[in-house]
């Protein structure tokens, strides 16, 4: 007991050395992360400073970070110049609908396959499963050619046909019903005499509140950053979505950065708004689609 | 009589959604299958079927076989820089999880990974742009002559590998830090009395123990590696403006076989191609698993 508890002066010491060592390389590993994390953000910062150059600044050498006459000219010649804030129209009204509709029938699909259990069930999930893993620019070419006879090209409901169901999604709504849902509760409500629909809206839905949320923010951003589909189904100028806008105005001869950065700068900030409100929800989605096994 | 009811409620609610499903993702990879069977052009009435015949002519298809290269080096190239950097920062963030800088470093690493693809692109492309670009700029600090990153067919592949890693890092990241979070505290403290280093106890320890995780974020990221097309698009425009010809890629091909040369046979054996890789990938990832499941 004394032995521990009076400690030699050398003892301290060399706590000390090794206390102070540990925030030594504690420092240094902040350090490490802080030069990492900054350079990861300097693209977008280049950017966004880019968006509020003057001409002459733009083609100033070496490049500079902070603008020195921040101007806002870029942002109203390009809002001018170019259908864009119709372009972001027509990819909120995507990307919303994208997630609606993907977090209903993720919510009906998963809710079934998870708590009724039958035979033919388990072969539909089985199916669903397997098509989760064919990627969607395989087996675009048929599906443009189904909205081609559907004559809904160039139209929202064009887009939609493409992001209407997320096999992901029925799967991460069926695993969370089968371990956050217990049987007991819903026998307890039959017994009462609740409804099948009843049981669905009253208990199920409200219980995956979480679980939903999640799958919204990251529908929305799958439909929010498509690119292959709303590029070949979207082909006049004012259906484009943002993406496909932004790509094909970027390769005009006459656009200048400093339009470019502007009209790029405007399409982050929808990005950005959604992941710092519901970045829990958002790293939880993504995080989730890892523990598929 | 209950059953039934429940059996019937099954049935009716899950039926449309399973009508959306199959008319969305079943039909579509069904025709993409038989499609690539047949001689299937726009233009022409007659749709005969023609076996393997589309595969044939790929296999001697020059700018198929440059699109596989290159769509090969790009899955490879990001793969290779995606998942040791993403291990090892995880790592980083995961020792330093009391930080008050830990939220800042997750946001800024995850960030990217949202940002939609064409901006991205776009930053990307004035980082590396030969006579205005801050890549140059900082390189003519150490006597490195400028180079046009986007020009060159070489650099412009390896651009596109950055632009991607960049995007993927962030990804990677947050599953490994789950991962962290998932291993066990004590084997970590027993290391540390026996004396071992935290680089010992991260390479004989998290290393092997985050196997099955990095054997799944590989194959992510190859996967969305070979289904690359927007960056490439924004990024790799030739000289003329032409999007994405200087780094041609799979997707970018079977759309101009498609969309251009209007057919839609060939292209759809390109993405059964496209298919199979995926298919092989997914393959190998199971069969490795079990493996160890077994061991």
């Amino acid at each position: 007991m004394t032995d521990s508890a009076v400690l030699s002066a050398d003892d301290v010491a060399e706590g000390r050395n090794r206390r102070s060592r540990r925030r030594l390389l504690n420092l240094v590993i902040d350090g490490v992360l802080l030069v990492f994390s900054l350079l990861m953000l300097l693209p977008l910062v280049f950017l966004v400073s880019n968006a509020f150059k003057t001409p002459a600044e733009l083609l100033s050498w070496p490049p500079t970070i902070i603008p020195a006459n921040p101007t806002v000219s870029n942002f109203s010649a390009v809002i001018a110049d170019t259908p864009l804030l119709v372009w972001i129209g027509n990819s909120l009204l995507f990307a919303i609908l994208s997630a609606i509709a993907i977090l209903i029938t993720s919510a009906i699909a998963g809710y079934i396959l998870a708590k009724f259990r039958y035979r033919t069930l388990t072969v539909v999930f089985m199916i669903i499963l397997a098509t989760a893993i064919v990627p969607f620019e395989v087996y675009m070419i048929p599906l443009y050619l189904e909205a081609q006879s559907l004559k809904i090209l160039n139209t929202t409901w064009g887009l939609l046909l493409g992001y209407l169901v997320m096999s992901f999604g029925i799967f991460l709504i069926r695993q969370n019903v089968a371990h956050s849902i217990p049987d007991e509760l819903l026998e307890a409500a039959r017994i009462d005499g609740a409804g099948e629909l009843w049981i669905f809206w009253r208990i199920v839905l409200p219980l995956l509140r979480g679980a939903l949320g999640a799958l919204f923010v990251l529908a929305f951003f799958q439909a929010w950053t498509a690119f292959a589909w709303p590029i070949i189904v979207a082909t006049k100028r004012e259906s484009y979505t943002i993406e496909v806008g932004l790509a094909l105005f970027q390769t005009g001869f006459t656009v200048d950065l400093g339009r470019l950065s502007a009209a790029s700068a405007l399409v982050l900030i929808p990005s950005f708004t959604v992941f710092v409100l519901l970045r829990r929800n958002f790293v939880q989605g993504v995080a989730s689609t890892g523990l598929k096994e | 009589m209950l059953r039934k009811k429940r059996w019937f409620f099954a049935i009716l609610t899950l039926l449309p959604v399973l009508a959306i499903f199959a008319a969305v993702r079943l039909y579509p990879i069904g025709e993409t299958l038989r499609l690539s069977l047949h001689k299937w052009d726009i233009l022409s009435r007659n749709k005969p079927f023609i076996g393997l015949a589309n595969f044939q002519e790929l296999m001697g298809d020059r700018l198929f076989q440059e699109a596989l290269l290159n769509t090969t080096i790009i899955a490879f190239g990001v793969l290779l820089i995606t998942i040791p950097l993403a291990l090892v920062l995880a790592a980083l963030i995961h020792y330093r999880v009391g930080s008050r800088l830990g939220p800042f470093f997750e946001t800024a690493i995850f960030l990217p990974h949202v940002v939609s693809l064409v901006p991205a692109a776009m930053a990307w492309k004035y980082i590396f742009d030969a006579r205005l670009g801050p890549l140059n700029a900082f390189l003519s600090l150490f006597g490195v002559p400028a180079q046009s990153w986007l020009f060159d067919p070489r650099l412009a592949l390896f651009c596109v590998i950055v632009l991607c890693s960049w995007q993927a890092l962030g990804y990677a990241v947050l599953i490994y830090l789950v991962g962290f979070k998932s291993l066990p505290v004590s084997l970590y403290e027993a290391a540390k009395l026996d004396g071992a280093s935290g680089p010992q106890s991260f390479w004989f320890l998290s290393v092997p123990m985050l196997k099955p995780i990095t054997l799944y974020v590989s194959v992510v990221t190859l996967v969305s590696g070979f289904n690359v097309y927007a960056q490439a698009f924004v990024l790799a425009s030739d000289a003329q403006g032409a999007p994405g010809r200087q780094v041609r890629v799979l997707v970018l091909d079977m759309l101009e076989n498609s969309f251009r040369n209007y057919r839609v046979g060939y292209a759809a054996s390109e993405a059964v191609v496209l298919l199979l890789i995926v298919l092989l990938f997914t393959a190998i990832q199971f069969s490795l698993l079990r493996e160890r499941g077994r061991a």
